[in-house]
């Protein structure tokens, strides 16, 4: 085989979907060297002689999703989750680049944390795994991290992902110092005192069954208060899993002021509501915790507009025995990076979004925010393609995802939308056509 | 007094399979099902008077009562109860053996589900907990108080109380008083009483009573005077003392001024009102001596004696249905 064949690749008789360009319609994609030499529009393309050539037959050629908010517990707690059975979920569910959140134990916040994930994670050869790094050190919410010299060595962003830095001083030293680097800062809006001990969300439901909630205002106070440093110090901020319609509000009312803040959500909080934590199911105890079926509304409205940047998938392993206890003592979280596709899809299939709408908040959205090349179909882009068919109905099994904890509450859930092929680096991780 | 012959007779008469495999809420019951119960629970009450209380409905089943809470009260009563149905009664507070090892709720329940036992009863600090023990073991479960989730004997050992004094309870106005949001007891007696006709009231200070308690179709109240007005029943609740000490209010003496039943505010109720409590009480802060202790106003006593027959018709019940299911 020649050097060219075994690096190039042709991927002919596509729907392309590229939201970078806003682009639905039928083409193909070239590649060579890991990259994409050439996207062609329209029905004519055929590929050079000698190349491998995949025929899509009409499915959906998108780029790769990021996924930036991912858990693992390397290093730490690898019986939850490795990078390397998080990066084989990933390359399952068409994540192309995850970004490893750093409340690991020891936590990520030195610069030789940062190299030890990138390295580890390129030694596995399956996808991107990039890491943010923690806004203070061990993610204490005192003493400021390595911030200048982690942002050198790659870390996307600063996080201490699900704690929040609840001394306004020390977000505000972090904010502004920050700044100088440009450096993007994420938060949890959630008022700590509001939050403390609770399991739910206030409602009816939540005292019924006797848990302890959070009224969803906690998260629009704390948003105020962040929103506030931001203006004041001129940092990137990112607000990390805005739940409630309270708080979308007051992003909106910062976005007009023309601030330039960004916004996440978690692909959970767009499927599913309060009531589906039900009789006490721990799979669906989150953090934030599931809102009301009006917030889910207006979350999947925010996507909609385009208020909401980024969906993630809150990857978050938890073992069966950290799940299997009473509501309030079970650990947090749920995997999700296998069912990303599938799961935001449902904004396709049920609350009508086009496809482009759906995908933007997984490639170009997060591309943009962090500086990534990736997450376009653009000549020079790096080859990370998803292949997919979004309307191939499936039955998600928990068992059977890579992930080495299982707790996901789509278990059992029918969905619709299946990655065929995971391209990374122009090489396939996933599938075979 | 019936003669212990025809006593037994009656108990063998009104004995029912229970209507759920498990008893962890209220609503395991029904309009028809909690009344037959309550007569089951008569007459067991009439045998617990007599001189010959033991019977062998239970012989030869295994009761385990698994209380990660301390309770005296309540673990003696699900144990005597047992006892006098003829069950052999293991008592296990995990929180001072297992548990403190690490070892989860679950791995507990499977340690105890290996040794057969037909009935569990469980109570547990987490919401919720008796529910998860219900689907991981093989016997029957008890809820005996999860959290602040439900207590449902506690509300049927109430409705026995209730309808002994009064003769039924559809009609009845009951005014729930105090710790509504944090209490058990309340969740399970509004679901109970609303089941069979009473009207629930609630009332305490907004800290303690959930927002949204309107929607469990009762009627809220901040002030005990307007809540108290037309009421035949005040059940007063225990209110932690954890959650005193300007917490949730501000002091004792505060909430005993406003909240706290004497004979005051007794009298803004219907004459002849009754009073209740689950216990056990602070005495002074949600209620004064004077009015618990006057036997002509207070159930308090009947509450405890009525708590062992109505915890031997439910063991009773689940007795009938295991037999059923063994047939």
């Amino acid at each position: 085989m020649s050097a060219i064949s075994s690096t190039a690749l042709a991927i002919l008789n596509a729907r392309l979907i590229d939201p970078a360009s806003d682009y639905d319609g039928p083409g193909a994609v070239l590649v060579e060297d890991g990259r994409i030499v050439e996207v062609i529009r329209g029905t004519h393309a055929v590929a050079p002689a000698g190349i491998r050539v995949i025929d899509a037959d009409g499915r959906c050629l998108a780029p790769g999703l990021i996924d930036i908010r991912v858990k693992t517990g390397e290093p730490g707690a690898e019986p939850k989750e490795t990078l390397k059975s998080a990066a084989q979920s990933a390359a399952a569910g068409g994540v192309t680049t995850i970004v490893i959140q750093p409340d690991t134990d020891p936590a990520i916040d030195d610069p030789a944390m940062i190299d030890f994930i990138q390295r580890r994670g390129a030694a596995l050869g399956l996808v991107n795994v990039r890491a943010a790094g923690a806004a203070t050190r061990t993610c204490d919410g005192q003493r400021m991290a390595e911030i200048g010299l982690m942002d050198e060595v790659g870390a996307l962003y600063f996080t201490d992902v699900d704690r929040v830095i609840s001394n306004t001083r020390t977000l505000q030293r972090v904010m502004s110092y920050a700044a100088t680097f440009n450096a993007l800062i994420s938060c949890r809006p959630a008022d700590p005192w509001l939050s403390e001990g609770a399991v739910a969300t206030s409602g009816e439901l939540a005292t019924r069954l006797g848990l302890s909630s959070v009224p969803a205002i906690a998260e629009r106070i704390q948003l105020e208060r962040d929103l506030a440093l931001v203006e004041q110090t001129g940092a990137r901020f990112l607000v990390d899993q805005i739940s409630t319609e309270g708080a979308l509000e007051t992003l909106a009312r910062a976005r007009a002021k023309g601030l330039e803040i960004a916004a996440s959500v978690s692909v959970n909080h767009l499927c599913f509501n309060e009531i589906d934590i039900g009789d006490y199911r721990t799979f669906y105890r989150l953090d934030p915790p599931l809102r009301s079926e009006a917030d889910r509304q207006a979350l999947i409205e925010a996507v909609r507009e385009g208020l909401i940047d980024v969906i993630t998938s809150a990857h978050a392993p938890a073992p069966a025995e950290d799940k299997r206890r009473p509501f309030s003592e079970a650990t947090p979280g749920a995997i999700g990076l296998e069912t990303l596709l599938p799961a935001a899809l449902t904004l396709h299939h049920e609350a009508g979004l086009d496809l482009l709408d759906v995908l933007r908040p997984l490639t170009t959205g997060p591309a943009s925010l962090l500086g990534l090349e990736a997450g376009r179909l653009a000549e020079g882009a790096p080859a990370d393609l998803i292949l997919f068919d979004a309307n191939a109905p499936v039955v998600i099994d928990a068992a059977t995802l890579k992930s080495k904890s299982k707790n996901s509450p789509f278990d059992g859930r029918r969905l619709q939308g299946k990655v065929l092929l995971t391209v990374v680096g122009g090489r396939i991780v996933h599938g075979d056509v | 007094m019936r003669q212990p012959d025809a006593l037994t007779d009656l108990i063998r008469e009104r004995l029912m399979p229970f209507p759920k495999a498990h008893f962890l809420a209220a609503g395991d019951l029904n309009a028809a099902t909690a009344p037959a119960l309550l007569d089951l629970a008569d007459a067991f009450v009439d045998l617990n008077r007599s001189n010959a209380k033991g019977l062998d409905l239970m012989r030869g089943r295994t009761v385990v009562n698994l209380f990660f809470e301390n309770s005296t009260r309540t673990s003696a009563s699900f144990e005597i109860a047992a006892k006098r149905l003829g069950a052999d009664v293991t008592a296990l507070s995990p929180r001072t053996s297992s548990v403190a090892k690490g070892e989860t709720l679950i791995d507990t329940a499977a340690t105890l589900n290996a040794m057969k036992p037909d009935v569990l009863v469980i109570r547990h600090s987490a919401s919720g907990a008796a529910d998860l023990l219900s689907q991981k073991v093989g016997c029957a479960v008890v809820n005996a108080g999860d959290g602040r989730h439900e207590h449902p004997t506690q509300a049927l050992l109430d409705l026995l109380s209730l309808r002994r004094a009064f003769g039924d309870v559809g009609g009845l106005t009951v005014a729930i008083c105090g710790d509504i949001a944090h209490s058990r007891v309340a969740r399970s007696n509004v679901a109970l009483l609303s089941m069979m006709g009473a009207r629930v009231r609630l009332i305490g200070p907004p800290t303690l009573v959930p927002g949204d308690a309107d929607r469990w179709g009762c009627e809220v109240f901040h002030d005990m005077k307007d809540g108290l007005q037309g009421c035949d029943v005040v059940m007063m609740l225990r209110l932690q003392l954890e959650r005193m000490e300007g917490a949730l209010v501000p002091s004792t003496r505060e909430y005993f001024r406003f909240w706290g039943l004497d004979r005051e505010k007794l009298a803004w109720a219907k004459p002849g009102a009754k009073v209740m409590h689950p216990g056990p009480m602070n005495r002074g802060v949600e209620i004064d001596s004077d009015v618990a202790d006057d036997l002509s106003v207070s159930l308090i006593q009947d509450q405890v004696e009525m708590g062992v027959a109505a915890r031997m018709a439910v063991l009773a019940a689940l007795s009938v249905r295991l037999d059923g299911a063994a047939a």
